[in-house]
């Protein structure tokens, strides 16, 4: 039960790669301790190559906590690392490390990409990011995410598959194709927003 | 009892305004709930196929998530499927789940039927969603396609729509049942 329209869209308090006004926007609702979102994490990063300057994807935090115990904790690291500007650096990983994230793996992490520690440590103890997290989470259940990863195209929830990487980068292109066959439409769009 | 069409699909499930049939089934092998003692909360009962399957295993993860969303509305969630007490019981350990799982056993598929929510040809529920009031009414029902998670934002904005008008519900119900009882 959703329409599936992604709930608030896109805004500069996302984290985004890619250019802010590019044809494809792909947003992850995604879990770091979640086994499916690990799969797709590679999957991500090819479509992003594949797709360059014509996609813009972001990623949302939606921690299955009750399922992954240290998902909650793993989310809000990114959301610190983001605070220094590492978000993308803390995310990959997480994601490339998902069966160590005690807080201790956690912290060698920041270390590694070059955090400062001690004010890491301190957002993750104080629950700096904790609201961002949830925020995200009851945005993601508006939306209509019903489990992990769920992914939105240009604002739609995408129920097609994306575990074979050439099928979710033919399907985003189509999704760019179809923007443009509807330029001139763009009235009746703007009235329904 | 509703015919099923020719996907197997139920053709109707009990819509808002009905009063919810009670019931009562098994929540463990020697407990039970019935429905009318929850009465004086927003009830989310929860029809799916079958515990263990893929899609089941999404949206009961996704409900146990936001058990705390739908308690700030007061409410109690429960889950009912055909399968029996013991599997249930074994299914909510693994998942680690904190809301009760009835057994819609025997005779099987029971309760689902009194909701509509009964696929003949697979011999279980429907994935079905009711909204319940406080007084025991139905006020949102959905019946998602069986291979799609039908997600939580049905129920949420169900429950936000109960809450703001939770002091015309009475009424409400009163014109309800009066109708339910002419002939």
């Amino acid at each position: 039960m959703s329409d599936g329209k992604l709930t608030p869209p896109v805004s500069d308090k996302d984290h985004a790669v890619g250019p802010d006004d590019a044809p494809i926007t792909l947003v992850e609702y995604g879990d770091y301790e979640c086994p499916y979102c690990g799969m797709a994490h590679p999957i991500v990063k090819s479509v992003q190559r594949a797709l360059g300057e014509q996609l813009r994807f972001v990623f949302r935090n939606f921690p299955l906590a009750e399922a992954h115990p240290h998902a909650r904790l793993a989310a809000q690291a990114a959301e610190a690392a983001g605070a220094q500007g590492r978000f993308w650096e803390m995310h990959d990983m997480l994601f490339e490390n998902q069966t160590a994230l005690e807080p201790g793996d956690i912290v060698g992490y920041a270390k590694s990409i070059g955090l400062d520690v001690t004010r890491f440590e301190r957002d993750l103890e104080a629950g700096t990011f904790m609201k961002k997290v949830r925020d995200d989470f009851r945005n993601g259940v508006r939306s209509g995410v019903n489990g992990t990863p769920t992914f939105f195209v240009n604002g739609e929830r995408y129920d097609g598959s994306w575990a074979n990487e050439e099928g979710f980068i033919r399907a985003l292109r189509l999704h760019n194709v179809d923007d443009s066959a509807r330029v001139d439409r763009t009235s009746d769009s703007l009235t329904s927003t | 009892m509703t015919e099923p069409d020719l996907d197997g699909r139920a053709a109707t499930i009990l819509p808002a305004g009905t009063p919810a049939p009670d019931f009562a089934l098994n929540s463990a092998p020697d407990k039970t709930i019935r429905l009318s003692e929850l009465r004086g909360h927003p009830v989310i009962l929860v029809f799916y196929p079958a515990d263990w399957s893929p899609v089941c295993g999404d949206q009961v993860a996704l409900y146990n998530e936001i058990l705390s969303e739908f308690r700030e509305y007061g409410a109690e969630l429960v889950g009912i499927s055909v399968d029996s007490a013991w599997c249930h019981a074994a299914f909510a350990k693994d998942r680690n789940l904190r809301f009760p799982l009835l057994a819609d056993f025997e005779p099987k598929g029971a309760v689902a039927r009194l909701y509509g929510a009964y696929r003949q040809r697979d011999g279980t529920s429907e994935r079905a969603l009711f909204v319940l009031d406080g007084d025991g009414i139905i006020r949102w029902s959905y019946c998602s396609p069986i291979g799609v998670n039908p997600g939580a934002d049905g129920i949420l904005n169900a429950l936000e729509s109960i809450a703001g008008k939770s002091s015309s519900t009475k009424a409400e119900s009163f014109r309800t049942d009066s109708t339910e009882v002419r002939p």
